[in-house]
């Protein structure tokens, strides 16, 4: 009975390839499914088409850099927004990491030892990790312990970090990061400017997170019980799934993300602002959003928040490169957002309403057929 | 079937022995006990029916055993050894493991997915999905339903979802099963299946607690029966020894007659016709709930639709309303089509719903009693573009009267309300629209009895002035005595239609179950092989 999967008659090459590919679905079925691929492939057609500046190798590799902590802001995001949360908190995050990467590069004045320490590079780049972690770790707990809605916990943090930044920083700028050789803290930039094997660091580390959180994400327990919490919450924890440790593991991801996201930026401006990232949050949930996942929860792939962060940050730089105001790049961003919104929408509004198409036409056949029933 | 060797020895040795006790437990929600001391046994290798009316507190009995609920007070032993499970997953360690009455499974995994929900097959910190699907497979291979393992939960009609929650429970390899009405969206011929799965497993010495509505299921399958009303257990007795009418004595525990108030209404004419209405189910739109229904509503008179869970029942009733859309058929309000209008419109046609779930459906939980009462009704009490208060107070507090409302105040909050009386504040809302049809859906779920009675005398009344009521119930008593016709529901159609004076329990439990069978030949098989209009 199970000859649905394997049993099937030999077919052409192309045949199966094509099945492979579209299911059995129309082929406007699939470009709806895949519209997120199919919006930046046109994005890329046009831009090309409007400046020869657009597909030249250094452009893309640009580009790629700056699509990149968006990347890892919204891979971050992504895991939340999988079990049904969203943190606000990441744009803070990026702040206050680089923040603290630039007081201990620029010399940690420990008054109460009284020395100035000047860590290795590595130590800087732990703790300013852990920072981001911590942060993401108060969110889960606020969420977790004391039923905070996740919006409300993230909108918290995200003023309480932005102080932060600005206290230790008393609201100015670090900045001169590269190091000081004498001092053995020198090659922080390597983050934001290195290029090993020519692609700059900030492209592998997006590579590398996105594989870590993919392989996390589809492969390992954690992963089924993160999609179990967001598609619905109370079967997996009468499953048991232990759902608020997972919720506390995937804002201390989202935190360690954002930590990672700021270290690269402080590093490629070789200076710290407090400022820095403000607005970034949105940015990510806006990638995660055009990718495809659910705010409901339960639905979203890596490969797609890849994907949207590409199409924002491949957008804006198009926009600029074509000399769109900036104004009008605005505009259009917040366009984008809401038509992919739109398009998910209408998948599955389509999809519910053939199934049921299907189901009446069969009832009103069998109507016809029956004898009609006397009433009273 | 499969053999099994060890088991079947264990099993057949120690048969009828008592696995688990529950002794002297109670349960309390606030003020209101679901269940008051209540001593329960489960003997290995028998199935025991858990038999009671809604609300008697068999799920909540049946969630205290497999640790989703801890008791107020009471001991539960496993072997004889008291056991004190604070989650599912402790009383699955132990070997108890239960199928839950509303389906709990996650619609955006796969279907082997949910069956290893928490218990994933774990290699090398990786999951072995492959594993896992054939596993999955093997369940649902003897569960004769062999579907896809990598298909999505949410792709599947209500059924085979049942049927995977089944599988999950196999999976979990019990000695004590719990099922909690396992079959409400079951063919017959997957009832069938469940049944012979189920004789297996005791034969192997797994101990089975059994939950159904259909009580020509617990007979047939069970070894045991356990009655229980109002949170005690009242009568219990081995199977053989018993019939549907004992049972059916034993649940009610009473004359219902003397509760309602006898109906004695001049039915006028045709208020509502409804055609042919089909609807699909909210829940997986590729099923459909009602399945063409057709009636006529007379003003003055009241209809009670009876039928099991899964009948299709609310569906209907929702649809008439407008909150499910009517795929085809017509509703017709003194001759005007409603069928393709929205909520509002229909309420002010004349047509409104009570509906099922008051607390989420029914009231604004953070409004008075009295705003809740006026919120349909808001624009009959603006003067000038502004809400009156003092036309709003006048309207509320004379609707409150005529439904007898028991409140402190009309200000007071809406939460301080028992059951009852929140109902009567829905139906006071539903009344201050001056609907000419009333649609009710359990209008009396989870009311104690004298509010019931209550309600049903106000539904009498309204009747009396020439409006027209439908109600929807699951319980036998009401339709019986509550209306002046009733109309049985079963896999979405309307099977039989019966004169309430002349029709006693068993002919309706009957009629309501044993009906959805032939109905379940022609409709459930997957292209209708045995109807001949395509051959």
């Amino acid at each position: 009975m199970t000859a649905t999967k394997n049993g099937s008659a030999p077919v052409s090459a192309t045949a199966q390839a094509r099945s492979r590919l579209l299911g059995n679905r129309g082929v406007g079925e699939f470009l709806l499914d895949q519209r997120a691929f199919v919006a930046l492939i046109v994005l890329v057609i046009i831009f090309a088409l409007m400046t020869d500046a657009f597909l030249t190798p250094t452009n893309l590799i640009t580009m790629t850099k700056h699509v990149a902590y968006n990347a890892i802001l919204a891979l971050g995001m992504l895991l939340v927004i999988i079990t049904g949360g969203i943190d606000l908190s990441v744009g803070s995050i990026v702040g206050l990491s680089g923040i603290v990467a630039g007081v201990m590069l620029q010399g940690w004045d420990l008054s109460l030892f009284d020395t100035t320490a000047y860590p290795a590079v590595w130590v800087v780049v732990v703790i300013s990790l852990a920072v981001g972690g911590l942060v993401g770790a108060l969110n889960g707990w606020l969420i977790t312990r004391f039923n905070v809605a996740p919006f409300i916990a993230t909108l918290g943090t995200m003023y309480i970090a932005r102080g932060a930044a600005l206290l230790i920083s008393n609201g100015s700028t670090f900045p001169r990061l590269q190091g000081d050789p004498e001092l053995g803290n020198t090659g922080f930039s390597f983050l934001g400017v290195g290029r090993p094997l020519g692609i700059p660091t900030a492209i592998w580390i997006m590579v590398i997170f996105a594989i870590v959180i993919w392989v996390l994400a589809t492969r390992t327990r954690f992963g089924r019980h993160l999609y179990a919490t967001g598609g619905n919450e109370r079967a997996a924890q009468l499953s048991g799934v232990l759902v608020k440790s997972v919720k506390m593991r995937v804002y201390i991801i989202s935190g360690l993300c954002a930590g990672m996201a700021g270290l690269i930026i402080a590093s490629e401006l070789t200076s710290a602002a407090p400022q820095t990232g403000q607005s970034f949050e949105l940015n990510a949930i806006a990638a995660v959003v055009i990718g495809g996942a659910s705010l409901a929860g339960g639905r979203g792939t890596v490969k797609g928040a890849l994907i949207g962060a590409f199409v924002i940050g491949f957008l804006s730089d198009g926009l600029v490169l074509v000399g769109v105001s900036s104004f009008w790049q605005t505009v259009i961003k917040g366009l984008v957002i809401v038509l992919a919104v739109i398009l998910d929408q209408s998948q599955e509004r389509l999809k519910k309403a053939r199934a049921a198409a299907q189901a009446a036409q069969s009832v009103k056949r069998e109507l016809a057929d029956r004898q009609p029933v006397a009433t009273a | 079937m499969t053999t099994d060797a060890a088991p079947v020895a264990d099993g057949v040795a120690h048969r009828g022995e008592v696995v688990m006790r529950a002794e002297a437990v109670t349960k309390a929600y606030g003020g209101t006990h679901a269940l008051r001391g209540v001593d329960f046994e489960i003997r290995r290798g028998e199935v025991t029916a858990l038999i009671g009316e809604n609300g008697a507190g068999k799920s909540t009995l049946m969630k205290i055993l497999a640790g989703v609920e801890q008791p107020s007070t009471g001991v539960i032993t496993l072997d004889g050894v008291p056991v004190d499970f604070r989650s599912p997953t402790q009383a699955v360690a132990h070997g108890v493991a239960i199928i839950h009455q509303e389906l709990n499974l996650c619609p955006n995994l796969s279907i082997s997915d949910n069956i290893f929900l928490a218990r994933e097959e774990v290699r090398g910190g990786f999951v072995d999905f492959a594993a896992q699907r054939t596993a999955a497979a093997a369940f649902l291979e003897r569960l004769e339903e062999p579907l896809d393992p990598t298909t999505l939960a949410g792709d599947l009609r209500l059924g085979q979802q049942q049927l995977v929650e089944i599988a999950r429970a196999l999976s979990e390899d019990a000695r004590v099963l719990i099922m909690d009405e396992p079959t409400s969206a079951l063919s017959h011929a997957e009832v069938e299946v469940l049944f012979r799965v189920i004789r297996d497993l005791t034969s192997r010495g797994v101990s089975i607690v059994y939950i159904s509505h259909h009580l020509d299921e617990c007979l047939e399958l069970a070894d045991n029966a356990v009655v229980l009303r109002d949170g005690r257990i009242v009568a219990e007795a081995p199977m053989a020894d018993v019939d549907l009418g004992w049972i059916v004595t034993q649940m009610v525990g009473r004359e219902e007659g003397d509760l309602y108030a006898p109906m004695a209404h001049d039915p006028g004419e045709v208020l509502l016709s409804v055609r042919d209405v089909v609807v699909a189910d909210p829940d997986s739109p590729g099923r459909l709930a009602v399945r063409g229904v057709s009636f006529d509503l007379h003003a003055g008179e009241v209809i009670g639709v009876y039928g099991l869970m899964g009948a299709g029942r609310t569906e209907l009733l929702e649809a008439l309303a407008g909150r499910n859309r009517i795929l085809s058929g017509t509703v017709e309000l003194d001759g005007v089509d409603l069928a393709r209008r929205d909520v509002a419109s229909r309420i002010e046609q004349g047509l409104i719903l009570v509906p099922e779930d008051r607390q989420r459906d029914g009231l604004v939980q953070t409004l008075s009693v009295g705003a809740n009462m006026a919120v349909s009704a808001v624009n009959q009490f603006l003067r000038r573009g502004f809400v009156s208060r003092r036309a709003e107070t006048a309207a509320v507090t004379e609707t409150g009267a005529k439904v007898r409302v028991k409140t402190a105040s009309f200000d007071a909050p809406i939460g301080s309300l028992s059951g009852g009386n929140q109902q009567k504040v829905v139906i006071g809302k539903a009344l201050l629209t001056s609907p000419r049809v009333l649609v009710l859906d359990e209008p009396t779920r989870g009311i104690d009895v004298g509010a019931k009675a209550d309600i049903f005398a106000l539904v009498a009344a309204q009747a009396r002035t020439g409006r027209a009521v439908l109600f929807a119930t699951s319980e036998v008593g009401e339709v019986l005595y509550a209306c002046d016709r009733i109309l049985v529901m079963a896999r979405g159609e309307i099977v039989a239609e019966l004169d309430p004076r002349t029709t006693d329990r068993e002919q309706l439990m009957a009629v309501a179950d044993t009906s959805a069978t032939p109905v379940d030949t022609t409709s459930f098989s997957p292209t209708g092989s045995d109807t001949n209009d395509e051959a």
